[in-house]
C-alpha cells in the first residue's frame, strides 16, 4: 500500500512516526476497548485529567464509561513480574471535559508506559523517548523536566507542612516565586529555608546552567538521592535529546500520583503543552501494584496548529460537463486534468459560492480552463 | 516578535508605562485614536488592548506571549498561565460586605451575591460555611439591601460605594492587586525577551520601594 503523504494530516502523520519510534525500541501494541466500567474511574478520578467521564448504561444494566484515561487500564492489566518490565505503547482516543470549553471533547492521544522493575536506565530511556517524540514532530521544541523528589527534599529542609506542599507545588507550578515567599512568611518558615524555595521556583534553564545551582542548594539539603538520580537520567541522554532539555520546578504533578522525574513537552506555536508524563509509583501503590511505572502521553489533537496547508478552496479543481456528454470522454477529461492537478471534482452544476482554484468545463468531448483562481 | 494584551483603562495606561521604562516602547500606542493593536518592530514588541478580564485568556490560549491580570481574574478563572510578578498596582481586596446591622446566624444557609463565584465558593468552603451562591454580573451593592442576598463577596477599593449603599466590610478574603502573567509555551521560547520584562520591571519595582 502506498500512502500520498500530502493526503495525511499534521497528527496522522505524528500517529505513524511515533508508532515507528516506539516500537523501535521494543514497545509493544497496547489496545485497549472503548468502554471501561465507570466503577473503575471513580475509584481513580482524581487522577482523571478531566472531572466529567462519559457514561452510559450496558444491555445488562450495567454502568459503563467512554474511556477518558489509558493508564489507569494499563496499570490494571499490569503483572509484577521481579526483574521484568512491560513495555507498551498505545495510540487510543479518549473523552474527556475540554478545560476551556466545558464540554467532551476527543482527543487523540499516543503515549507509552513502562511498569515493573524500573531502574534510572528505563527512566532516561523513556525521557529520551519523550524528547524524540518531539523532535519527531518538529524541530523547535522543548521538554522540560523536574524532579518531586528534589521539590520535596527541599520542602523537609524547610520545613513545610504536609498538608501546605499540595499549595507550595501549585505556586510552583505558575512560577509564582513572590506569593511562595508571602506564602513562606505567613507559615514562619525560616529565612534560609524561604531562601531554598525561592531559588529552586526561579530555577530554570539548560541543565549545564540549572545543574550547579541545583548542586549548591543541595549543600543545605540532606537528601540528594533524587538529585542524584536526575543527574543520572540526564547523562544518559543523547546530545540531541539533551539539547533540547530543559530543567524546569514549574513542572509538577499531582503528589497523590506522581513521584520523581516529571516531565512536560512544548512545540513552538503551540500554547500548552504536547506531551505530558512523568514516574507515578505512587498511583501503582494506591492500585495494590508493587511495581514502579513511568510513561508519557502526546495529545495530537493540538498539532492541527502547525498544519501550514490550510484549505482555501471548497475543491482543486472542478471539472463541469453537461447532461448527455459521453461517459469516455468524462473519464478521458479527468485523466488530462489530473496531470496538471491531483484533486478532480467531477459535477454537472455548483451551488453558490462554491471556491475553486481552477474550473474545466467539457463540452461536446473537449476540455477547456475557464478560471484560474491560483 | 513579544505579543502583550494590556488591560484596556488606567490601569493599562500605568502598565504600558512600565514597560516603556523597561525599553519595550511604542510611541503609536499614545496616539488618540480607536486602534487596539500597536506594534513597533524595533522594539520586538506588539501591544493590543483588550478587556481586563479577557487578559488571561489571551495569555493562555497563547494570542499574546505575557500580558497584565488582576490576581482576582486569576483566582477565579485559573488560567493555566505562570504568574510571573505582582505589579504592585491596581491594588484592592476581595471582601465579604453586608448590611451595617449584618448578623450572621450559623443556622441558616448565608445566601452571597457574587461575580466571583468561585472565589467565594472556596472561601465559604475554607471555613465550613454552607452558602447558596447568587452569581450576579454587576450592581452587586444592591443585593443585600432588596434583600436578594444576605453579604456580597465584590472587589473593594476606596470602600465609597459600600459606605454610598449603606453597607460595610466585614471580612477581607484576599488582597488584589495586577500581575504580570506569561503563556506557558511562549515563556519556553521568547524566554530572553520575557526575562528582560521581568528583570526590568523588577528593577522599577524595587526603586519604588527604596
Amino acid at each position: 500500500m502506498i500512502i500520498n503523504d500530502n493526503i495525511l494530516k499534521y497528527g496522522e502523520k505524528a500517529v505513524f512516526s511515533l508508532r515507528e519510534l516506539y516500537s523501535r525500541y521494543g514497545y509493544a501494541p497496547y489496545k485497549m476497548s472503548k468502554f471501561e466500567e465507570y466503577d473503575f474511574y471513580v475509584k481513580n478520578k482524581d487522577f482523571l485529567i478531566s472531572d466529567g467521564v462519559i457514561t452510559f448504561t450496558d444491555t445488562n444494566g450495567r454502568l459503563k464509561a467512554l474511556k477518558p484515561d489509558v493508564t489507569l487500564s494499563i496499570i490494571k492489566n499490569s503483572k509484577d513480574i521481579p526483574g521484568f518490565v512491560q513495555k507498551l505503547y498505545y495510540d487510543e482516543n479518549v473523552y474527556r471535559v475540554s478545560e476551556s470549553s466545558h464540554r467532551f471533547k476527543e482527543v487523540m492521544q499516543v503515549g507509552l508506559e513502562c511498569i515493573g522493575d524500573i531502574d534510572n536506565y528505563c527512566r532516561g530511556e523513556v525521557v529520551s523517548l519523550a524528547a524524540k517524540s518531539l523532535l519527531s514532530i518538529d524541530k523547535d521544541v522543548v521538554l522540560d523536566i523536574s524532579h518531586l523528589g528534589i521539590i520535596n527534599a527541599v520542602f523537609d529542609k524547610a520545613a513545610v507542612p504536609d498538608d501546605k506542599r499540595g499549595y507550595f507545588i501549585s505556586l510552583m507550578g505558575e512560577k509564582n516565586a513572590h506569593q511562595l515567599v508571602d506564602a513562606c512568611k505567613s507559615l514562619s518558615i525560616s529565612a534560609e529555608g524561604t531562601l531554598l524555595i525561592e531559588k529552586l521556583c526561579r530555577t530554570y534553564g539548560k541543565p549545564e546552567k540549572v545543574l550547579p545551582i541545583l548542586h549548591e542548594i543541595f549543600e543545605q539539603v540532606p537528601d540528594r538521592s533524587s538529585l542524584e538520580a536526575l543527574c543520572e537520567i540526564l547523562q544518559s541522554l543523547d546530545d540531541t535529546d539533551r539539547d533540547i532539555i530543559n530543567i524546569d520546578f514549574s513542572v509538577v504533578s499531582d503528589i497523590k500520583y506522581y513521584n520523581g522525574i516529571v516531565f512536560k513537552g512544548f512545540i513552538n506555536g503551540i500554547p500548552g503543552s504536547v506531551l505530558s508524563g512523568g514516574q507515578y509509583d505512587s498511583l501503582m501503590t494506591k492500585m495494590n501494584k508493587k511495581s514502579s511505572a513511568i510513561g508519557f502521553a502526546v495529545y495530537l489533537d493540538l498539532l492541527d496548529r502547525l498544519e501550514n496547508n490550510k484549505i482555501k478552496y471548497d475543491a482543486e479543481t472542478v471539472l463541469l460537463y453537461k447532461s448527455g456528454e459521453n461517459v469516455c470522454d468524462i473519464k478521458r477529461a479527468i485523466s488530462k486534468i489530473s496531470e496538471k492537478s491531483g484533486s478532480v471534482t467531477v459535477q454537472r452544476s455548483l451551488p453558490d459560492g462554491f471556491t475553486y482554484k481552477a474550473l474545466y468545463v467539457l463540452e461536446e468531448g473537449e476540455v477547456k480552463l475557464v478560471e484560474n483562481n491560483a | 516578535m513579544l505579543n502583550v494584551a494590556l488591560p484596556k483603562g488606567r490601569l493599562g495606561e500605568k502598565v504600558y508605562s512600565m514597560f516603556e521604562k523597561a525599553g519595550f516602547e511604542c510611541p503609536s500606542i499614545k496616539e488618540q485614536n480607536r486602534k487596539l493593536i500597536f506594534e513597533n518592530e524595533e522594539a520586538g514588541v506588539r501591544y493590543f488592548w483588550v478587556k481586563p478580564s479577557d487578559v488571561a485568556i489571551y495569555v493562555e490560549r497563547g494570542a499574546a506571549d505575557i500580558g497584565v491580570a488582576g490576581k482576582d481574574i486569576l483566582l477565579e478563572y485559573k488560567p493555566d498561565v505562570y504568574e510571573l510578578l505582582d505589579l504592585d498596582i491596581g491594588k484592592c481586596r476581595m471582601a465579604v460586605a453586608a448590611k451595617k446591622d449584618f448578623h450572621d446566624d450559623p443556622q441558616r444557609k448565608l445566601k452571597v451575591a457574587t461575580k466571583f463565584s468561585n472565589i467565594a465558593g472556596e472561601y465559604y468552603s475554607s471555613i465550613d460555611r454552607d452558602i447558596d451562591i447568587i452569581h450576579l454580573n454587576g450592581s452587586i451593592e444592591i443585593a443585600p439591601i432588596l434583600g436578594l442576598s444576605d453579604v456580597i463577596v465584590d472587589i473593594v477599593e476606596t470602600g465609597k460605594t459600600l459606605k454610598e449603599n449603606d453597607l460595610e466590610v466585614f471580612e477581607t478574603i484576599v488582597p488584589i492587586s495586577a500581575r504580570l502573567i506569561s503563556n506557558k509555551s511562549a515563556f519556553k521560547f521568547k524566554t530572553e525577551s520575557i526575562e528582560k520584562v521581568v528583570r526590568e520591571i523588577q528593577l522599577q519595582l524595587s526603586n519604588k520601594e527604596v
